[in-house]
């Protein structure tokens, strides 16, 4: 096993905030001490509403911005001690873009090696390459800013790899994407781990990106790790799958429900109307059991599963929808 | 030496995308000549009362004024790019590699002096058209004075824009510290025509200094106390203004 290519322990960073009108300037704690470890070649998903640490947190490991607190290694290298060799191991595209729209993408892509100490020539064999990989062929003469959002964002993501990163972090990369372009992205990101065994880290607002990408997923609000492990797992600590079954009539239902949790064990159900809720740790194996000595006995007009969605696992984190907090 | 490679770097990538802009290229061409054909005319009538001392040319006054605006002006509104970048991205791009933070800055204030350099290089010789008389070695050390002088005004310019990163509140702050500047210097009428009071805020702004070293250089007076006191308040503005942006650059989160 190999040392993590990321490691903070009590990360933390804290705001003095400068009082306007009658309020007093008060500091405010952005990131609480979090601890973060990343193995080589995961892709970690860093999932959080809007104004949860996450960018303040990216942007301590990416060294933008100095931790208030705390200690980190990138790469093995010291965040506060040795920030030059944090840059050098990294790749970061940040939420903004990384372009000038009247460049031309060629150029940029050189420009952005030769930073790195990388030769002309071997900065234009890779940049056409990654170009070539990310199904940006044809835009090497293009300006930037004729690209379309997909491609202008997969250029992004090029020239976080040009100088081959071994972690690259990736701020909110498919916000204002099309569905397909989004997907495709994906895909791209997927395929940046697989070739080249780049950790990828990626900040995300969106639940079907972190369900969609990641290996493994820290779940970050107010500041603080709230949760962390694979989608699975996590969706499994909300408390399991629900097992719905429709009956004929209120009383129908309550006497199901009473059945059921005879069958399956002492278990939450829930009776609404003619509807009976159960949350089960398992919904794929309590359903066939359910159904074979529930019998002829009770009548039950549907059944249905619902896997709990990290939409779930949020709610039961944090108390609240990371919907609710987009609006 | 990495920070001059990087320096190059910064500066090749901003010429080039400046190069591109044919409107930039066009006005930044045109603007000395329009100082010259439409402001100059007036000043040979100026030059007839007397003000600016005695048997003078007026060309010889005129011209470094010129040159000196043409640095505080053409090198103060270089952060507006510098904002459009840092909002594209491409300046915390840079600052997540390793390149020197000094770097970034030095590489675009060298865009802004070279640009000032073939601009002030075009008035001087328009203005021999016109009629200015000065030795080549006054115009060369002139212009290089004013290209120096502007290396101040491009470092403070981006310090500026890069701390504000908003060009509603970056253009009010612009005009409300060039436009003191460019009045208390001397430049478009000689201070010796003001009150007393104005005349000590005059003394106190340091372009009034370059303005009149420049002055001197152009009567010839290269060695002269006022020519060498201009140089070498030059000298340390451009100084304290590369301190001043490269301390802004190397902060967080800028």
């Amino acid at each position: 096993m190999s040392a993590p290519v990321i490691e903070a322990r009590a990360l933390r960073k804290t705001y003095k905030v400068r009082g306007r009108g009658k309020e007093a300037p008060r500091t405010v704690e952005a990131v609480k001490g979090v601890d973060i470890t990343i193995d080589e070649g995961e892709i970690v998903g860093f999932l959080g509403p809007n104004g949860a640490g996450k960018t303040t947190t990216l942007r301590m490991l990416t060294t933008l911005l100095n931790p208030s607190g705390g200690t980190a290694t990138v790469n093995g290298h010291d965040l506060a001690k040795d920030p030059v060799s944090v840059r050098r191991s990294i790749g970061y595209v940040a939420q903004m873009g990384t372009t000038d729209p009247s460049a031309v993408a060629g150029e940029e892509l050189v420009d952005q090696a030769r930073l790195y100490g990388i030769d002309r020539k071997v900065a234009a064999d890779r940049g056409k390459a990654l170009l070539s990989g990310l199904d940006l062929d044809g835009i090497w003469e293009r300006k930037c800013g004729t690209l379309s959002g997909g491609q202008r964002r997969r250029l992004d993501i090029a020239m976080g790899l040009i100088h081959e990163p071994r972690i690259v972090f990736l701020d909110e990369p498919s916000t204002g994407l099309d569905p397909q372009s989004r997907a495709n992205l994906w895909d791209h990101i997927r395929r940046v781990r697989d070739d080249f065994h780049t950790t990828v880290f990626i900040t995300t607002h969106y639940m079907d990106e972190a369900d969609a990408l990641s290996d493994r997923l820290l779940v970050i609000d107010h500041g603080e790790i709230v949760g962390k492990g694979t989608a699975e797992e996590l969706k499994r600590s909300v408390g399991g799958d629900q097992v719905l079954l429709t009956s004929t009539s209120a009383d129908a239902a309550r006497a199901l429900a009473r059945a059921a949790t005879a069958i399956l064990g002492d278990l939450p159900a829930e009776v609404d109307g003619d509807e009976v809720r159960l949350t089960v740790p398992d919904g794929a194996s309590a359903l066939p059991k359910l159904l074979r000595e529930l019998g002829a006995s009770h009548d039950v007009e549907g059944v249905a599963v619902r896997r709990p969605t990290l939409d779930d696992v949020f709610l039961t984190m944090t108390g609240r929808s990371l919907r609710d907090e987009e609006n | 030496m990495t920070i001059a490679r990087d320096t190059w770097i910064i500066f090749t990538r901003a010429m080039r995308l400046s190069l591109r802009q044919p409107v930039w290229v066009v006005f930044g061409l045109l603007q000395p000549i329009l100082y010259l054909a439409l402001f100059g005319p007036l000043l040979e009538t100026i030059a007839d009362t007397r003000a600016f001392g005695e048997d003078v040319d007026a060309w010889q006054i005129f011209v470094p004024g010129l040159l000196v605006q043409l640095g505080l002006f053409g090198a103060s509104f270089v952060g507006f790019g510098l904002i459009s970048e840092w909002r594209s991205g491409v300046i915390e791009r840079m600052r997540v590699t390793p390149a020197s933070r000094a770097s970034l800055l030095l590489g675009r204030v060298m865009r802004d002096v070279v640009v000032l350099l073939v601009q002030g290089t075009i008035l001087v010789l328009v203005a021999l058209l016109f009629g200015l008389r000065a030795p080549w070695w006054a115009l060369v050390a002139g212009v290089g004075t004013v290209a120096l002088l502007g290396g101040c005004f491009a470092s403070l310019s981006y310090a500026v824009a890069l701390t504000l990163k908003s060009e509603d509140s970056f253009a009010p702050l612009l005009n409300g510290v060039a436009l003191p500047l460019l009045l208390l210097s001397g430049i478009l009428l000689p201070m010796s025509l003001a009150p007393r009071w104005l005349q000590l805020l005059s003394d106190a702004n340091p372009l009034k200094h370059v303005v009149e070293g420049v002055r001197a250089m152009f009567r010839g007076e290269l060695t002269d106390p006022v020519a060498l006191w201009g140089v070498a308040i030059t000298v340390a503005l451009v100084l304290f203004g590369i301190a001043i942006g490269t301390r802004v650059f190397r902060r967080q989160s800028a």
